[in-house]
């Protein structure tokens, strides 16, 4: 019998409308789950009793005969750049230690609305800026997968939603939230197996994520699988007023229109992704995902996206420069940490606190924001980047008048040992190189797991959509899901 | 429109005359109950922290939302100058750490501000606006986001900061640099006041801090280059511009003339030495690292709603004026002070539409208004919107005057009367018997009696003494306590005394 700690949204959905168990033995199953992965570094804060007393609630509706939510009983990981009513919030950063927001975000709000109890707030990368959750305030999460090679070496789950993707993949939570910027839900998914969804920017409420960059933070969900993605998207998306970039649109139901044949639909393949010294394998796979989709009906064709090498330099100007200006409130004092040395003024207070606060790769970022912000650099750095976030739009306009999605590998490689790329920067930026051009034009993507490498380790393919088009997003991941059968787990070590 | 002449400003330097160049920026706090972007209050005078959302702290994870009727006030604003409305405006981030700033950005509008090009009458001349007008240019209004506000008498060693004013929405009016004294700079400042109260978009209140200045000044030879200028901050009365700029005007010159340069710089005003003294100077000026803010869509005006707003606004100082000269025959002068104040100009009309003739009465009620009313207000020390007498009770007042049921001079008499107590003229004018006598026969029992009395006056005035006509008028009107109707006095004596 299928343990319930294997089961997804829809499974523990399904299992608990049969009465097969109740959705306190769910949520006490997650709970265990969680007090015996700590070796993976994943949780910042456990909230066994959210969980349980959402439990408890979807059980005594259920009694009452009442309709559930779309989440109902379904205990998740919740990335710690969500605020959470009276329950630590910092972002992995020290600057923020010892921060209790009394106010709910919006996706949060509406994931409890649905049903949903909360594990935990799960490790990220430090403000969400990093690709391998190295950047943490509060030690790096270790990814539950490791090498087929003997070798015992520690594996990044990816970031910045590093501490959901491993969750997920570990089975130590059914579903996380995740946000992306740049590909911080994408990467990670692929880095870990799991399917990673980010809508189309605007779908899901800004209101109470801790901001990274505005223009591209768009949360999003992180589960087992399509469907497990559909249900618990729609339970986060929806207008919300308090967020004037949040659409003012219906959520569609898109588990209920999931259909993986793929007849008339045309997909794009764009050149510019053919990267150089890309690995083998990824190249590999990338030609078993055509052929998946060739299976599926779809009709494959070649596309251009000419501005495509230009996507990560701009990507790397705008956000660090909203990124700069959104870190400005973190300055020791209204919340979280102040460093006040004897007889410090104000300026020494704002320098010793965020000194102390920000960790190396967050200062990098703030500092290259200043840098293209400043008078004298402003043209030549942030306006060139948005014009060629525009360019890059426009790329993507062109391609959809002859193709319907893109198909295009995740990340560029498989996930690597944690420190192998810290000490350098630019590599690490290179992760979010197949990301980063849909990002910034704020299109729906999703990593669907498809393969493994030689090593064991798996692989990730990535569908592109339409603005608003997330459901032939979701089909196209789903004709993929079903013809890659990726079953693979990693083995518990932890 | 004729252009100014009669008092060009200038500063007697060593090296001949110079010419004073004046810019405003000011501030005007936008009426509306709720912040620019969060759902505070914005009343004055809380408790310090009570008016303060999660937004306006600057907590993780907030965002701005635009509050429509800032908007409309500032639109509204914009129309009243007869400027360009920008159908397009951005809204922009100007960075910069303080701790009155917990964003750490104030929220403005740098490259696509809402209102374009606009024009300001002003006058020196209360007598006659129109001989002496000027047009002064209106560059642009933007709307942002006020700071909280730091006191530093609180603790011995800490500075607290209070964030009820944090968010409020502010308009900035730039003016184009078309001032040229001190007097010029304050009439502008008057002039955009009472535009604005008209308007309904700021209260104008300078003691409140809803509006203030920053005064740029500089100095040149008439009709030379534009000097370089300095930004004195935050200058926050009528009062305090002027000593602004004559003492930067002042210490420009003396400056040059001594051969220094003036640094373009930011100085701040100290009203107690009546001096303006540098803050920081170009090379420390913050860099602002202005950038689009990503958390708020650009801002689309439909010609519907730009059409509501021009609907909306009531007729403004100038229309108004023009009216009341044109229309109402009132004097330029009695025109001007009248519409200066839109609550005195309501209070007139209030007054104006007790009558079913209002031409009739507007000449004579004006310049009861401009005499008595703000005669006794002044004494009283209150605004007319306090006034103790309302416009009906003075309707009442005025119509017994123009009855003839008492003369002026009891008229004068009654009103104190009526300050005093808060009676209606009527009542008071029938229970003190102040009607007035225009029985002739009464009157003429009295001349008689005066003539009397004063037999050898009377001989003086037949025999060519014509000065002596008023003695006769005083003793008459003295004899029936003033109730007399002057005219029927003057020609009953004018007909007895031959």
């Amino acid at each position: 019998m299928t343990e319930i700690y294997d089961l997804g949204i829809a499974g523990i959905r399904s299992g608990i409308a049969d009465g097969d168990f109740t959705a306190r033995e769910v949520a006490e199953t997650f709970n265990a789950r969680v007090s015996a992965a700590k070796p993976l570094n994943a949780f910042l804060v456990e909230t066994p009793e959210h969980a349980l007393a959402a439990a408890d609630a979807t059980d005594k509706a259920r009694a009452a005969g009442e309709t559930l939510g779309k989440m109902a009983g379904v205990p998740i990981g919740m990335k710690d750049l969500f605020c959470t009513q009276g329950v630590e919030t910092t972002a992995a950063s020290g600057i923020l230690k010892g921060f209790v927001p009394q106010y709910e975000s919006t996706v949060s709000a509406n994931l409890f609305q649905a049903g949903a109890g909360m594990l935990g707030k799960l490790n990220l990368d430090q403000f969400a800026m990093g690709s391998s959750n190295e950047t943490s305030a509060f030690g790096n999460v270790i990814s539950p997968w490791r090498r087929n090679d003997g070798g015992n070496s520690d594996l990044t789950p990816g970031g910045s939603s590093g501490g959901s993707a491993a969750v997920v993949s570990g089975r130590i939570a059914p579903a996380a939230t995740g946000t992306d910027t740049g590909g911080s839900i994408r990467q990670p998914a692929a880095f870990t197996g799991i399917t990673g969804f980010k809508p189309t920017y605007g779908r899901c409420s800004r209101w109470g994520t801790i901001a990274f960059a505005s223009s591209l933070d768009q949360a999003g969900p992180m589960a087992h699988d399509v469907r497990d993605c559909a249900i618990m998207l729609e339970a986060m998306a929806g207008f919300d007023a308090k967020d004037s970039t949040s659409l003012d649109l219906p959520v569609p139901d898109w588990e209920a229109a999931l259909n993986s044949n793929l007849a008339g639909k045309k997909i794009g393949i764009p050149k510019e992704y053919r990267v150089e010294n890309m690995p083998a394998e990824i190249d590999a796979l990338w030609q078993k995902g055509i052929e998946m989709l060739k299976d599926a009906g779809a009709h494959i064709v070649d596309v251009s996206l000419p501005h495509t090498k230009y996507a990560l330099p701009a990507y790397y100007i705008i956000a660090p420069a909203e990124a700069s200006s959104n870190l400005s409130r973190y300055d020791g004092v209204r919340y979280g940490l102040r460093d006040l040395p004897d007889g410090a003024g104000l300026q020494d207070m704002y320098a010793a606190t965020r000194e102390a606060g920000f960790g190396p790769e967050v200062k990098r970022r703030i500092m290259i924001g200043t840098y293209v912000l400043s008078a004298g650099y402003y043209d030549a750095y942030y306006t060139q980047a948005q014009k060629v976030r525009t360019l890059i739009s426009q790329d993507f306009d062109k391609a959809w008048k002859s193709c319907d999605l893109l198909l295009a590998p995740t990340a560029p490689s498989a996930a690597f040992g944690l420190g192998e790329k810290m000490d350098d920067p630019l590599a690490m930026y290179l992760n979010d190189v197949f990301t980063v051009p849909s990002s910034l034009a704020g299109l729906p993507a999703m990593s669907v797991p498809a393969g493994l490498d030689g090593k064991g380790l798996p692989l990730g393919l990535q569908i592109i959509g339409k603005a608003l088009d997330e459901q032939s997003v979701f089909n196209a991941g789903l004709a993929i899901e079903e013809r890659a059968g990726f079953v693979a787990k990693p083995e518990q070590w932890w | 429109m004729v252009k100014m002449t009669e008092s060009t400003y200038r500063i007697q330097g060593g090296t001949g005359e110079w010419e004073v160049v004046i810019g405003l920026e000011v501030h005007a706090q936008i009426t509306s109950k709720s912040k620019l972007f969060s759902g505070a209050s914005t009343e004055f005078g809380a408790e310090p922290n009570t008016q303060v959302s999660l937004v306006d702290a600057a907590m993780p994870g907030m965002l701005p939302t635009l509050n429509a009727e800032c908007v409309r006030q500032a639109v509204r604003t914009g129309l009243a100058i007869n400027a360009q409305i920008n159908k397009y405006s951005r809204f922009d981030r100007k960075n910069y750490f303080y701790a009155d700033l917990p964003q750490g950005y104030q929220i403005s509008q740098l490259y696509h501000p809402i209102v374009g090009e606009g024009v300001i009458q002003i006058s020196l001349d209360e007598k006659d606006p129109d001989a002496h007008g000027k047009a002064i240019g209106v560059e642009r209004i933007h709307i942002e986001q006020d700071a909280g506000k730091l006191m530093h008498d609180q603790h011995p060693t800490m500075s607290y900061v209070d964030l009820n004013r944090c968010g409020v929405a502010l308009m900035e009016i730039v003016s184009k640099p078309d001032m040229t004294s001190p007097k010029e700079a304050a009439a502008y400042v008057r002039k955009l006041r009472s535009i604005l109260r008209y308007v309904g978009s700021c209260d104008g209140n300078m003691e409140q801090g809803s509006m203030r200045a920053d005064v740029n000044v500089s100095v040149r030879k008439p009709g030379g280059e534009l000097g370089t200028r300095t930004e004195t901050k935050n200058v926050n009365s009528m009062r305090f511009i002027q000593a602004v700029i004559e003492y930067e005007a002042q210490r420009q010159v003396d400056l040059i003339e001594d051969g220094g340069t003036v640094v373009q710089e930011t100085r701040l005003f100290d009203p107690d030495r009546n001096e303006t003294r540098s803050m920081r100077s170009k090379e420390d000026a913050h860099d602002y690292r202005y950038f689009p803010d990503p958390d708020l869509l650009p801002l689309e005006l439909e010609d519907d709603f730009i059409f509501d707003c021009k609907a909306s606004l009531p007729e403004l100082p100038d229309e108004k004026r023009a009216r009341y000269k044109n229309v109402l025959g009132l004097s330029a002068y009695n025109a001007a002070v009248l519409t200066a104040e839109h609550e005195t100009a309501l209070w007139f009309e209030q007054l104006l539409d007790t009558s079913d003739e209002p031409e009739k009465i507007a000449s004579s009620a004006a310049n009861w208004v401009t005499s008595e009313l703000f005669g006794a207000l002044n004494r009283l020390g209150v605004g007319i919107e306090n006034s103790p007498v309302s416009p009906a009770q003075a309707a009442e007042l005025l119509g017994l005057v123009a009855d003839g049921t008492i003369s002026g001079k009891i008229a004068k008499q009654v009103f104190e009367i009526m300050l005093e107590t808060g009676d209606g003229a009527k009542k008071i004018v029938e229970e003190q018997g102040l009607v007035q006598e225009s029985d002739t026969g009464a009157i003429e029992k009295v001349i008689a009696e005066v003539m009397a009395a004063n037999e050898d006056k009377v001989a003086q005035y037949r025999d060519g003494k014509d000065k002596l006509f008023g003695f006769f008028v005083g003793q008459t009107m003295k004899a029936m306590q003033g109730k007399a109707n002057p005219q029927v006095v003057n020609e009953l004596l004018k007909k007895i005394l031959g």
